[in-house]
């Protein structure tokens, strides 16, 4: 089931467009991620999403609802982690955890429970009666998370979680967006410009750029839009004589290499079900291996390399 | 509408004005001045000093004062001797005016921090994701600053009352206050004042980016009162109960312009994209 679902939606803004015909679904259960640079469009997307902005044109539907007129509704279902924390630095933890949850709706004890079961688990509840303005940054952005998880939404929206943490806590936090989609049974949306945490993270992606949807899909099926080539890197025992470089190069299933250093090279292949062959013309010659590993296109080139295509088509 | 959450929002936005000092210590202080320092000035000092006060009041300039008066205000100065005409006068008309900055201080201070102090500091986005409608949030809002500021107004008045009737009251004999006008002014302008002031603090706080911007235009509203009370000082104006009906009127007549736009600029999209 599509829990979100968005057909040609643009938002004009300041006579501009911040978005321009995006469509994109996301189903239950999923951790999509939203992919682009400041300024792509994530925010306001997420707004939309959550009926603070009118789209002004195209069709949206969250939970099964219209954002715009049953806000209160998905509003009621979903948890947002804003780009900044927007906690109430005079307030202390436990008094900005109790305001958001009784305004969702949440029941005195169960809120009571869900607090102190959600400071545990980010390791605030000592700090529980601080100030926030006391805070660090990075238990200001532990906290911000833990009131977007308070009342228990299905759909979880996280705007550049991790920007402001330490390697370390980020580490922590990817992997409570993965425990979180597995226990809370949570659909998320999560907006980075760290595409290294979206690989680690998401089932699907878009890649935003400048307000449009430059392609989306599974990791697998962006690499293929994007059509880098497959490459793999082999190591060997000795180092490889220019005339057998030659010779592999020369043959069929190899399309292009480079060579990194006598001892290893990379090849570029049409599909990795040629692999073994590879390895059989090496040890045919006998030459030892001591490794191959497929080279998988970061999503990190695949976004270069797709972002590259839009701005010469630009040019034209 | 949904009353719990309006008095949520309400209950949250007075917490953080409590801890703002800059917003805090003067709304302390105002009244503090206007209500207990200065009423038990004038009753502690004048009768003390009863020959200056005698002079004063014989002096032509005075006698031209009294003469200027409306009737009603005349009839409840007849027959007091010229310190009660002094006390009665200082206490019971010209300082009236001075007593509405009371609720203007609180509900312009308590509304700026709240409307404009909330963008301030980029906590308003993580409010406008919850499950409450747009005019909820502008009630909590209006509510945190509107309940206080006519309740603590209220609350002064029996204060001031209790110190102009006791302080000298070896003096009166009797309990001379609060006259017939202050019933207007704390039934029928407090209220109107209050509105107005924050229809004015809330459209205000649409243009301006920090609590100070919202809360130093706005509080020029305060004008108006030290206008009153110059004319009154002067003999221009008097505050009787004709005037203060038509002062709450106009207030409210104002408080229905302005608040008919300040409500409309209060939607979502429009305080995320203004």
């Amino acid at each position: 089931m599509d829990i979100i679902s968005l057909q040609q939606v643009a938002f004009q803004y300041n006579g501009g467009f911040a978005l321009q015909d995006v469509s994109f679904q996301v189903q239950k259960g999923e951790v999509f991620a939203l992919l682009g640079p400041n300024g792509a469009g994530k925010t306001t997307t997420i707004r939309l999403l959550n009926g603070l902005l009118r789209a002004t044109s195209g069709e949206i539907r969250v939970l099964g609802c219209d954002p715009l007129k049953d806000g209160i509704i998905v509003r009621g279902k979903t948890g947002v982690l804003t780009e900044t924390p927007a906690l109430y630095e005079r307030l202390t933890a436990l008094e900005n955890m109790q305001f958001f949850g009784t305004l969702n709706g949440m029941a005195p004890a169960d809120l009571k429970a869900r607090i102190a079961e959600l400071l545990d688990f980010f390791d605030l509840a000592e700090h529980a009666d601080q100030r926030v303005g006391t805070y660090s940054r990075g238990m200001r952005q532990r906290l911000a998370i833990a009131r977007a998880l308070l009342h228990r939404p299905e759909l979880l929206f996280l705007d550049e979680p991790t920007s402001n943490l330490d390697p370390e806590i980020a580490h922590q936090v990817q992997d409570l967006i993965i425990r979180v989609k597995k226990e809370e049974n949570c659909s998320v949306v999560i907006c980075t410009h760290r595409l290294y945490e979206a690989e680690q993270v998401c089932d699907r992606a878009a890649i935003m750029h400048k307000g449009r949807l430059l392609a989306q899909g599974t990791l697998a099926e962006l690499r293929e839009a994007a059509g880098l080539r497959k490459r793999v890197r082999f190591t060997l025992r000795n180092e490889l004589t220019d005339g057998a470089w030659r010779q592999l190069l020369a043959t069929p299933f190899v399309e292009e290499g480079e060579q990194s250093n006598p001892n290893a090279f990379i090849l570029d292949v049409e599909d990795y079900a040629t692999v073994p062959e590879i390895v059989a013309w090496l040890v045919q010659y006998h030459i030892d291996i001591l490794s191959v590993t497929p080279q998988q296109p970061s999503l990190e080139e695949v976004y270069f390399q797709l972002q590259k295509r839009v701005e010469v088509q630009c040019e034209f | 509408m949904n009353f719990k959450k309006i008095t949520v929002i309400a209950r949250k936005d007075l917490l953080e004005v409590r801890q703002n000092k800059a917003a805090f210590l003067p709304m302390m202080i105002i009244p503090l001045i206007f209500i207990v320092l200065i009423p038990l000035l004038i009753t502690l000092v004048l009768p003390g000093i009863g020959g200056a006060v005698e002079d004063f009041t014989n002096d032509p300039d005075m006698q031209v004062f009294f003469e200027v008066m409306p009737i009603q205000m005349r009839n409840t100065l007849t027959g007091l001797d010229p310190t009660q005409t002094m006390i009665v006068t200082m206490l019971g008309y010209v300082f009236a005016p001075m007593f509405l900055i009371v609720p203007l201080m609180f509900a312009t201070t308590i509304a700026a921090e709240s409307f404009a102090g909330e963008k301030e500091r980029k906590t308003l986005e993580a409010l406008l994701y919850l499950p409450i409608s747009d005019q909820e949030l502008f009630a909590g809002k209006v509510m945190a600053a509107a309940l206080p500021a006519i309740l603590i107004t209220w609350l002064c008045f029996v204060l001031y009352s209790i110190i102009v009737n006791v302080v000298p009251y070896s003096y009166f004999g009797r309990i001379w206050f609060p006259l017939p006008v202050w019933w207007w002014l704390i039934f029928w302008v407090t209220p109107a004042l209050v509105a107005m002031s924050i229809s004015l603090t809330v459209l205000v706080s649409t243009k301006v980016q920090t609590f100070m911007g919202a809360y130093q235009t706005s509080s020029s509203v305060v004008l108006v009162v030290v206008v009153f009370f110059i004319g009154q000082m002067t003999g221009v104006l008097f505050l009787s109960q004709r005037v203060a009906f038509f002062i709450g009127l106009g207030c409210w007549a104002l408080t229905a312009i302005i608040g008919r736009i300040a409500v409309s600029s209060f939607n979502r999209q429009k305080l995320l994209t203004d």
